[in-house]
């Protein structure tokens, strides 16, 4: 039985990652995660997978038990910033035999490899998974230059 | 009775040595665990997931969980960041509290799944009066 994160975490992931470091720069280095800087348990930023098209990229996270109140993001430039908060819900007479779900607020930057445009962002929630839509600002996107005979 | 904890013991390996016919990997969804005065109640991370795709079982004082998560995109995208994967979920638990299991609910919002097993009756605590003579 797979650890979800630790199997993503694993070795295909890894080159991708070194990849991804090689074309991005510290796009995965220790300046993304901001959370770990701020000093909030392991793992409490949610998981992210980015992905893009000519058009937009994607970026999605698993965030089960958070509403669209709980949330927050910003884009910026190249720029994603999430943040929100599972609350704990602690009650009166009552005994954890596990606690392995984490709780408590986030705060996680995610760089993106091309400039996103703000104003077009589209975000939903639905069954705990977030996507963020972010259309590429038009002077990222590709242009096809059309060729054109020299006429005589 | 020794007999039948041994039995549910090993019904609990049996169950958590199944193996998915299909190669996807599937998921161990984390869970919370709290005992109350008259329920046990699981409490499972599993974004993603459909209502109607989760299959809660209770049988030999084993519980479990599965979901059917299909992928999300399409094969082949080219992740620029990839930092978890989507599959199926699947976990099981030995449940050595008496349970009534005829009345187990389940409910599944913003991607977390509740579980409510009460307890039998002659398992909840029982608060003894003391009298003076």
């Amino acid at each position: 039985m797979a650890n979800r994160w630790q199997a993503s975490r694993g070795y295909p992931v890894s080159r991708l990652r070194n990849e991804v470091d090689r074309v991005f720069g510290d796009f995965l280095g220790e300046g993304l995660w901001l959370g770990g800087r701020l000093g909030l348990r392991e793992r409490s930023f949610p998981a992210v997978n980015v992905w893009e098209d000519e058009e937009k990229l994607q970026a999605e996270a698993e965030v089960p038990g958070l509403k669209v109140d709980d949330l927050e993001f910003l884009v910026k430039g190249n720029e994603l910033t999430i943040k929100g908060e599972r609350r704990d819900v602690e009650q009166e007479g009552v005994t954890y035999h596990r606690r392995e779900r984490g709780t408590g607020s986030f705060c996680g930057v995610v760089r993106l490899p091309v400039v996103a445009d703000a104003g077009k962002v589209e975000a939903r929630l639905e069954n705990g998974v977030l996507t963020i839509i972010l259309p590429k600002a038009s002077s990222a996107r590709p242009r096809k230059i059309e060729v054109k005979p020299l006429s005589a | 009775m020794t007999n039948a904890t041994a039995m549910e013991k090993q019904a609990g390996r049996e169950v958590a040595r199944q193996e998915p016919t299909r190669g996807a990997p599937y998921y161990r969804p984390v869970v919370d665990i709290l005992e109350m005065a008259d329920e046990l109640r699981v409490v499972a991370d599993m974004p993603g997931a459909k209502a109607e795709d989760i299959d809660v079982e209770f049988e030999n004082g084993v519980l479990t969980i599965h979901a059917k998560v299909e992928p999300r995109q399409p094969e082949g995208t080219d992740y620029l960041l990839r930092e978890y994967g989507v599959g199926d979920f699947h976990r099981a638990f030995q449940v050595s509290e008496k349970v009534d299991a005829a009345r187990i609910s389940a409910e599944y919002t913003e991607g977390v799944l509740v579980l409510h097993l009460p307890k039998a009756e002659e398992a909840k605590a029982r608060k003894i009066e003391v009298r003076t003579s």
